[in-house]
C-alpha cells in the first residue's frame, strides 16, 4: 500500500491556474493521479485543465472530497497558502515553490506541529507512489512500482537514483522529496518511521547532502528503530565551507554539517554507504540479493 | 546577503542596541571631519569588508591623530585586504569606519541563529568574547549559552538574564545586558536575519555595555521585504562570476580545481562534483542551471565557467526529465556553436528522449564527447583534463 498516497489518493493544486500549477497539474493527472480541483483565491467559479477552480482550500475540499494539495503558489504567498491548506482539513500538503523566507518555514512549522497535517517540502520535487499517484513535479515514467522507498533532500539526484534503480529492475515504493531548505515539514526520521512500518516497503535509499544534522538524527533513529536495510548517499563531500550550494539549506556553517561527519554517522549506524552516485543501483541490489 | 559593520550598527541604533560613537568614510577627503567629530582622536578606523579576521589582517587601526587616520585610510581605501576568511584575493575595502575607541573591561560572544532542528530562532552566548565562536564550541562546548525563543513573543527578559547570571559579570550591569539581548531578538526576526552578531559585546571600565562589532546576514528569500536592506548590497564584496551567474538565475561557485561543471538540480550538482573528484579530478566550480537549461542558459553558463581561466575540460551533466533530452541538446550544441569553445567537453545526457539527444550531439559535428552514465562522464573529463596537461 506504501506510504502516504495512493491511487485513491485526491489531490488538489493550490496555484492551478499559474504555468507551473497548470503544467504540472497536466502532468500529474496524465499519470493517472486523481487531481480533483484547484484552487487560487480570486478566480473560483473558473475551470482549470478541466477541473473546478475554487476561491478558498475549505470549499475545493468540501466540494471535492480532496484530502492532499500540491502547492505552485509564488514564495511570498506560499505560507498562506500551507496554513490554509491545513486549516482546510488537508492531510498531506506538498510544498513545490522554492525561496519562501526561513521565517515564515518557521512559523508555519510551529503552527502544523502537533496537529493532523503532515507537510512534504517547500522546495521539492513532492512525493510518488510509482504507478498510482503523483504530486509533484518529478517525471513520473522514471519509476517503478515495488518495494524500495527512497527519501531525499534533493530533486534532480533524486531522479538519478530512481532512474538506476528501476533500470536495475528495481521498483520503489513511494519516493519521497523533503526538500532542500534549512526548515522543512516532514524529516528524514519521519520518512523512515513511515516506510519502517509500511509492509510493503523492504529497503530505503536515504540521500542526503550538506548542512544541518538531520542525517545525524536519520542516524541515530536507523541505529535504534530501523530493521529494514538502508542505501544512503551524501552530496557535496568537495563543498567548501560556508558557501550555499544552490539549495538554501545546504551550507556548512560554523564547520558544522560537513558530508563527512554525515557519512560516518550513517555508516556507524550501519547504513550502506553509497560511495558515488553512480552506484545508487549497484549498492541497493547488494542489499537486496 | 551580508551586511557591512557600519550598515549592521545603523540597524542595532534603530533597535537600541548602543554602539561606539562614529561615522563612515568612502573617501579620504572625509576623514578629518570624521575623526575632529571624536575630538581629533584618538580614534579606530576599521576597513569595512565581508570577512572576518580584519584586525589580524591589519585592517584595523587605533590612530590618536588625524594625520596618521589619513595615513592609514589611504593605504586601505580602495585596496584589498587579505584575511584569513576572504579568501586569497581578499576582499576591496571601499569603506572605513571611524568610531571612538573604548575601554574593554570584558568581552562576550553574542549571536543568533535559526536553529535548524528545532525550527526556531537560538540566541548563543559565550564569556570569551572577540574569538571564533566556532572554535570555543568545538574545544570548550560547555562554555556556549544558549536559549531558544518563539519569533513570535521574542527573547523574554527571564531569559536574558538567565545567560547573564551564568556569564558572572557584575550585577549592576543586568538591566542594560538584558535590554540589549531582547532588543537582538526583536531585530533578528524583524530583519529577516539568518545570523545576527555581536562579537565582541563590551563591557568598558566606565561600566557601559556595548556593541564594539556588528554582524548580521538577512535571509536572502525574504529580501524582497527589505527594500532598504537589499539597496545595501554591496557588489564588490562578492565573487563576480556569481554576480554575473545570479544574473541569469543560474547558481555559481567558483571553486579552485580544472573541470568546469555544468548541472540541473542542486543535489545532482553537488553529486557530480564529488564523482569528479572520486576519479581523481578537481572541481572548478558548483553550477546548477536549473530545471529549464534553455539555450540562453546554457550559453550563460558556459561563458561563466570558461571565464575561469584554470579549466581545462567541461561536463555537462543533465537529468531530462520534466525538460525533454533533445531540447537540452538543441541548447548545448546552439551554445556551443555560439561561444567557440576552447576547452574539451563531456556531455553525459540522462532522462526523457534521450537517445534522440545523444544522437543530435553525435550528428552535430560538433567536438564534443558523449557519455553513458555518471562515473563513464566523470572517467573521461578527467581523462581529458590529464591529457591537455601533458
Amino acid at each position: 500500500m506504501a506510504v502516504l498516497v495512493d491511487k485513491n489518493t485526491r489531490v488538489l493544486c493550490q496555484g492551478i491556474t499559474g504555468k507551473a500549477g497548470a503544467f504540472h497539474t497536466r502532468a500529474c493527472l496524465e499519470y493517472g493521479t486523481r487531481v480533483v480541483g484547484g484552487v487560487t483565491p480570486g478566480r473560483g467559479g473558473e475551470t482549470a485543465e478541466g477541473l473546478p477552480v475554487f476561491d478558498t482550500v475549505a470549499e475545493a475540499a468540501g466540494k471535492t472530497g480532496a484530502t492532499a494539495t500540491m502547492i505552485f503558489v509564488p514564495a511570498a504567498f506560499a505560507s498562506d497558502a500551507i496554513l490554509e491548506a491545513a486549516d482546510g482539513g488537508l492531510r498531506l500538503i506538498a510544498c513545490i515553490t522554492e525561496g519562501i523566507p526561513a521565517a515564515d518555514m518557521v512559523h508555519v512549522r510551529k503552527t502544523l506541529a502537533g496537529g493532523p497535517a503532515r507537510l512534504i517540502g517547500p522546495n521539492c520535487p513532492g512525493i510518488i507512489t510509482p504507478g498510482q499517484c503523483k504530486i509533484g513535479i518529478m517525471p513520473g515514467y522514471i519509476h517503478k512500482p515495488g518495494s524500495v522507498g527512497v527519501v531525499s533532500r534533493s530533486g534532480t539526484l533524486t531522479y538519478e537514483a530512481v532512474w538506476q534503480l528501476s533500470q536495475r529492475g528495481i521498483g520503489q515504493s513511494t519516493c519521497i522529496g523533503i526538500g532542500g531548505d534549512p526548515i522543512i515539514g516532514t524529516t528524514f526520521v519521519d520518512a523512515l518511521k513511515l516506510f519502517e512500518a509500511d509492509a510493503d516497503t523492504v529497503a530505503v535509499v536515504l540521500i542526503g547532502e550538506i548542512g544541518g544534522t538531520a542525517e545525524e538524527e536519520a542516524a541515530a533513529f536507523i541505529r535504534e528503530k530501523m530493521s529494514k536495510p538502508v542505501a544512503a548517499f551524501i552530496a557535496g563531500q568537495t563543498a567548501p565551507k560556508g558557501k550555499r550550494m544552490g539549495h538554501a539549506g545546504a551550507i556548512i556553517a560554523g564547520g558544522k554539517g560537513t558530508a563527512a561527519e554525515k557519512v560516518a554517522a550513517l555508516k556507524n549506524a550501519g547504513a550502506a554507504i553509497v560511495p558515488s552516485p553512480a552506484e545508487f543501483g549497484d549498492v541497493m541490489a547488494r542489499l537486496m540479493s | 546577503m551580508k551586511l557591512h559593520e557600519y550598515q549592521a550598527k545603523q540597524i542595532f541604533t534603530r533597535y537600541g542596541i548602543p554602539v561606539p560613537p562614529g561615522s563612515v568614510v568612502t573617501d579620504l577627503g572625509q576623514v578629518r571631519s570624521a575623526v575632529e567629530s571624536l575630538g581629533g582622536g584618538p580614534a579606530i578606523l576599521k576597513a569595512q569588508v565581508h570577512a572576518g579576521g580584519r584586525g589580524k589582517a591589519g585592517g584595523i587601526r587605533v590612530v590618536s591623530s588625524v594625520e596618521e587616520a589619513r595615513e592609514f585610510a589611504s593605504r586601505l581605501l580602495g585596496q584589498k585586504l587579505v584575511t584569513h576568511q576572504s579568501g586569497p584575493d581578499g576582499q576591496r575595502v571601499s569603506a572605513l569606519l571611524v568610531e571612538a575607541p573604548s575601554s574593554i573591561a570584558a568581552e562576550i560572544y553574542v549571536g543568533m541563529v535559526i536553529d535548524r532542528g528545532v525550527g526556531l530562532p537560538t540566541l548563543i552566548v559565550c564569556g570569551e568574547g572577540g574569538v571564533e565562536i566556532e572554535e570555543v564550541a568545538a574545544r570548550a562546548p560547555e562554555k556556549i549559552l544558549r536559549e531558544v525563543f518563539d519569533p513570535g513573543l521574542g527573547l523574554q527578559p527571564y531569559q536574558a538574564r538567565r545567560v547573564f547570571l551564568r556569564l558572572g559579570l557584575e550585577r549592576g550591569l543586568m538591566n542594560d545586558f538584558s535590554r540589549i539581548l531582547v532588543a537582538l531578538g526583536r531585530l533578528f526576526v524583524a530583519e529577516d536575519c539568518s545570523l545576527a552578531e555581536i562579537n565582541p559585546l563590551v563591557v568598558t571600565k566606565e561600566k557601559k555595555v556595548l556593541a564594539l562589532d556588528a554582524k548580521i546576514n538577512v535571509d536572502d528569500s525574504a529580501l524582497g521585504r527589505h527594500p532598504e536592506t537589499a539597496s545595501w548590497r554591496d557588489l564588490s564584496q562578492e565573487d563576480p562570476r556569481e554576480v554575473e551567474a545570479s544574473k541569469h538565475d543560474l547558481s555559481y561557485i567558483g571553486l579552485t580545481g580544472n573541470i568546469g561543471c555544468m548541472v540541473n538540480g542542486a543535489g545532482l550538482a553537488m553529486a557530480t562534483m564529488d564523482t569528479i573528484k572520486l576519479h581523481g579530478g578537481e572541481p572548478a566550480n558548483f553550477l546548477d542551471v536549473g530545471g529549464g537549461a534553455t539555450t540562453e542558459k546554457v550559453t550563460a553558463a558556459f561563458k561563466i565557467i570558461l571565464a575561469d581561466r584554470n579549466v581545462e575540460a567541461i561536463l555537462v551533466n543533465i537529468f531530462g526529465g520534466i525538460m525533454r533530452c533533445d531540447v537540452i541538446a538543441e541548447g548545448i550544441i546552439a551554445a556551443v556553436k555560439e561561444i567557440s569553445l576552447r576547452v574539451p567537453l563531456v556531455v553525459r545526457l540522462e532522462g526523457t528522449n534521450v537517445e534522440r539527444g545523444r544522437r543530435m550531439l553525435e550528428e552535430s559535428g560538433l567536438t564534443l564527447v558523449t557519455a553513458v552514465g555518471l562515473a563513464d562522464a566523470a572517467q573521461k573529463v578527467v581523462q581529458l583534463a590529464r591529457s591537455r596537461r601533458k
